[in-house]
C-alpha cells in the first residue's frame, strides 16, 4: 500500500523552536537537497549569525532578518511509514490569520513549547485554535530540553500546567514529548539524554498517527458548486462532502426539500455508476427541476433540517470588533447568505478560556464565543462529528474573511 | 486507482486522486468567482497536468482562454508541443509576447533579473489589460521554491501588479478571498498542494503528453524546463516517465537546480515575486 499523506501543523508561540524543529525535521530524515545545509549557513554567515535551521522555512527576507516567520509554509519529508507536508506558522500574535490559514488544513498538529518557559499566550491560543478548526490529533513537545539539563523535574511540572489548560478543549495529546530541536534529541529516536522518557521519539509519535479517518459511510452531502450547460445538458458540479451517490438514487435538495433522481453522473471522459467522498462530480438529474449554487443534495431518512436560527463557537481575527445586530455574510460550503448578529454569549480571550462576559455586546480579535446569527434565508447546517463542510462557516464583512465558525 | 475501489465498496481516495479533486475544486470554485479567467501554460510538466485538469474540471471544454507567454528564447520542442496540442485538446490559445522589449534588444545576456520582468511579468500584464481578466490559473507548487510556499490558493495581485505577501488573507478550509478590487487580479494556484513527484506520478496514471526535454538523452535531462539559455539539464539516466518517478524517490537534486533565476541571490524569487513574476 502507499504511504500515506499527513499534513501536520507546528504550532506554538514565538520563539519556541518550530521553525528549527522543522529544519531539524528535515534534516533526520534526509529531505534537504544537495547545497542546502551549504546555502543556509551562507546566508545566516551573510547577516552575521549561526547556520540556523529556521532558515529553510523562513525563507523571507523580512523573516530572516528579524527572526520570525511571518506567513505559514509547507515543507516536505518521508519517513518509511509515511509522507508528511508540515505547516510551519507564525507564533506572533499579529500573524494569527496566517497561523490559521495554515492549520485549517492539517491532519494533526504539534504543539510545540519552551521547556524553561512553559505555556505562553500563544501556546494556549494555538491550542485552542487547534481544537476549535477540528484538528483532534495533537502532540505536545516541550523543546528546548537542553536549557534545563534534561531534567525530568521540569518537564514534569510544566506538563501538569499544560494537562491543567487543556482540560478546557474537546482534544487530548496523544503524546508529550521532551525534545531538543538543536540537539537533537528524541527527534528521530529516543536519547539516552532522557533515560527517564519512556515514550516515543517524535518521529516515532508522527508514524503511529492513523490517516485520517474516511467518510464514505457518513450519509450523503453534497453541495452544489456550480451548474453548467453542456450540449443542452444541465450538469450539477461538486465535491461530494461525504457519503455516496449512484445512479438511480433519490435525493433530496435542501433548503427547497424538493426530490429529485440522478439519472447519471460525470466525470470526464467516463459516466461512473456511483461516487463516494471526495470526488468532484457532475450529476444529471431525471426531471428537469432548476437547481442553482448553494443547494445541498442529501439522502431525505437522514437530512439536517434547513435553518435561518442558529448558534457557532467562533473566532474572530479581525481588528474591527463584531457587533451585536451588525450584518454579515455567512458562507458555508458552498452557500452564503446573508444574515445578522443576534446574540453574543461567553466572550473568552482565546488565550486564556475564561469567559470575560456572559452576555456581550462585542468580539474582539483574538477572542472567541457563542455566536447566534439570524439568515434572510434558510442556510443548511449541522453539528458534525468528525468536523465536515456543513459544520463551518466563516463570516465576512466588507468582503474579507473576518471570523471563523463551528456549529454548536 | 479509483475506480478499482469503486468495485470494493468504501472507497478512500488515493492521494493522488485526492489531489486532483481538490484541483477541480478550486478551478470551477474561482470559475464561477472571478467569471473572467485565463490559464497560463508554460508547456512544463506542472501546467500540462493543470490543463489536463481543467479539461476534466470542465468535462472538456474549457471555458476560458489559455495562455502562452512568449518570451522568443521558448526551446523549439516547447513551440512545436504547444501548436500540436492547442490543436489536439482544442481550447482558445493565446500567444501573450512583449513584442517591444524583444525588439529594443531584451535578452537573458542583459541583467537576468530584467529580462524575466520585461519578457515575462510585462508580457502577461497587457494581456490582462487589454482581455480585463480578473484571475490566473498558474501551476506553481508549494514544494518547488520557499518563496511559493508561502502562496494562498487564490493570492490577491493589485493594481501594480504587486504580491502584497506581508499581508496576506486568511484561507480557511475551502473558503478563498475572491474579492477584489477595480483593475486587481487574482492568482489562483490550482496546484499548490502538489509535489513534483506528485506531479509525475500523475503524468503517468494518465498518460499526459509531456515535452521530452524532461527525459534523458545522453546522460542529462531537464527537470524544470523554461527558456532555452536559462535552463541547464540535470545528469540522469531517466529515459522513460517511469524512470524520473524512481529517480525523484530518491533523488537529492533539487528540482529548479537549473533555473538560473533562482540562483541571482537568496531573495531573487522573492523580489521577481513580489513584482508581479509566476
Amino acid at each position: 500500500m502507499a504511504r500515506p499523506l499527513l499534513k501536520v501543523a507546528m504550532v506554538g508561540h514565538v520563539d519556541h523552536g518550530k521553525s528549527t524543529l522543522i529544519g531539524r525535521l528535515l534534516l533526520e530524515t534526509h529531505s534537504l537537497p544537495d547545497g542546502k545545509a551549504k546555502e543556509i549557513e551562507n546566508i545566516s554567515k551573510g547577516l552575521g549569525k549561526e547556520a540556523e535551521l529556521a532558515y529553510l522555512t523562513d525563507q523571507f527576507r523580512e523573516e530572516r532578518e528579524n527572526n520570525m516567520t511571518i506567513d505559514t509554509t509547507q515543507v516536505f519529508f518521508k519517513t518509511r511509514k509515511a509522507h508528511y507536508a508540515v505547516i510551519d506558522s507564525p507564533g506572533h500574535v499579529e500573524f494569527i490569520k496566517n497561523m490559521l490559514t495554515g492549520a485549517a488544513q492539517a491532519d494533526a498538529a504539534i504543539l510545540v513549547v519552551d521547556a524553561q518557559e512553559g505555556l505562553k499566550e500563544q501556546s494556549r491560543r494555538h491550542a485552542f485554535l487547534v481544537d476549535l478548526l477540528g484538528v483532534k490529533k495533537l502532540i505536545v513537545v516541550f523543546n528546548k530540553m537542553d536549557l534545563v539539563n534534561y531534567k525530568e523535574t521540569s518537564f514534569v511540572e510544566k506538563k501538569s500546567v499544560l494537562l491543567r489548560f487543556l482540560k478546557g478543549l474537546n482534544g487530548r495529546p496523544l503524546n508529550i514529548i521532551p525534545v531538543s530541536a538543536k540537539e537533537n534529541v528524541n527527534i528521530s529516536k529516543r536519547s539516552t539524554r532522557t533515560r527517564w522518557y519512556r515514550g516515543p521519539s517524535l518521529l516515532e509519535a508522527l508514524d503511529a498517527l492513523a490517516p485520517a479517518a474516511e467518510s464514505s459511510n457518513a450519509p450523503l452531502r453534497f453541495p452544489v458548486q456550480d451548474v453548467y450547460e453542456i450540449d443542452g445538458q444541465k450538469i450539477l458540479v461538486g465535491q461530494i462532502l461525504s457519503g455516496k451517490i449512484a445512479a438511480g438514487q433519490k435525493v433530496t435538495l435542501l433548503p427547497s426539500m424538493r426530490s429529485a433522481v440522478i439519472r447519471s453522473m460525470k466525470i470526464f471522459g467516463r459516466s461512473p455508476g456511483k461516487a463516494f467522498a471526495g470526488e468532484s462530480i457532475g450529476l444529471i438529474l431525471r426531471e428537469p427541476v432548476s437547481v442553482s449554487r448553494g443547494e445541498v443534495l442529501v439522502e431525505k431518512k437522514c437530512a439536517p433540517v434547513p435553518t435561518t436560527h442558529f448558534t457557532g463557537n467562533v473566532f474572530w481575527i479581525s481588528a474591527l470588533p463584531l457587533r451585536v445586530d451588525a450584518a454579515v455574510t455567512l458562507r458555508c460550503a458552498t452557500q452564503e447568505l446573508r444574515g445578522r448578529i443576534i446574540g453574543i454569549r461567553n466572550r473568552m480571550d482565546s488565550s486564556a478560556l475564561e469567559i470575560l462576559e456572559k452576555r456581550a455586546r462585542r468580539l474582539h480579535a483574538n477572542e472567541t464565543g457563542a455566536v447566534s446569527f439570524v439568515t434572510e434565508k434558510p442556510l443548511v447546517v449541522e453539528r458534525s462529528c468528525p468536523l465536515n463542510g456543513l459544520g463551518r462557516f466563516v463570516i465576512e464583512q466588507d468582503f474579507q474573511m473576518q471570523g471563523a465558525g463551528i456549529i454548536s | 486507482m479509483p475506480r478499482d475501489q469503486l468495485r470494493k465498496g468504501p472507497a478512500i481516495l488515493d492521494h493522488i486522486s485526492e489531489l486532483e479533486n481538490k484541483t477541480i475544486y478550486i478551478f470551477r470554485e474561482a470559475h464561477h468567482r472571478f467569471k473572467s479567467t485565463a490559464l497560463l501554460w508554460s508547456i512544463g510538466k506542472d501546467s500540462t497536468a493543470m490543463l489536463w485538469i481543467a479539461r476534466k474540471a470542465f468535462l472538456g471544454q474549457i471555458p476560458f482562454p489559455v495562455i502562452h507567454i512568449d518570451t522568443g528564447y521558448k526551446f523549439q520542442e516547447i513551440y512545436a508541443f504547444r501548436d500540436r496540442y492547442a490543436k489536439e485538446w482544442g481550447f482558445d490559445l493565446l500567444i501573450s509576447k512583449n513584442r517591444e522589449a524583444l525588439e529594443k534588444g531584451m535578452s537573458p545576456k542583459k541583467e537576468k533579473l530584467a529580462c524575466c520582468h520585461a519578457l515575462k511579468t510585462e508580457a502577461i500584464k497587457s494581456t490582462l489589460c487589454a482581455r480585463g481578466l480578473k484571475a490566473l490559473f498558474l501551476a506553481i507548487r508549494r514544494d518547488e521554491h520557499g518563496i511559493r510556499a508561502k502562496e494562498r490558493y487564490f493570492s490577491p495581485r493589485t493594481l501594480a501588479f504587486q504580491w502584497n505577501y506581508r499581508d496576506q488573507p486568511a484561507e480557511l478550509w475551502d473558503f478563498y478571498q475572491s474579492e477584489i478590487g477595480k483593475g486587481e487580479h487574482s492568482r489562483v494556484h490550482p496546484m499548490l498542494h502538489w509535489t513534483e513527484l506528485d506531479v509525475w506520478k500523475y503524468v503517468q496514471r494518465e498518460k499526459i503528453p509531456i515535452v521530452d526535454l524532461y527525459l534523458a538523452k545522453n546522460g542529462k535531462r531537464y527537470r524544470s524546463i523554461g527558456c532555452a539559455p536559462c535552463c541547464s539539464p540535470v545528469d540522469s539516466r531517466a529515459n522513460t516517465i517511469r524512470k524520473i518517478v524512481k529517480e525523484l524517490e530518491t533523488t537529492r537534486i533539487a528540482e529548479r537546480s537549473g533555473r538560473a533565476q533562482d540562483k541571482e541571490s537568496a531573495y531573487t524569487m522573492q523580489k521577481l515575486r513580489s513584482l508581479g513574476y509566476m
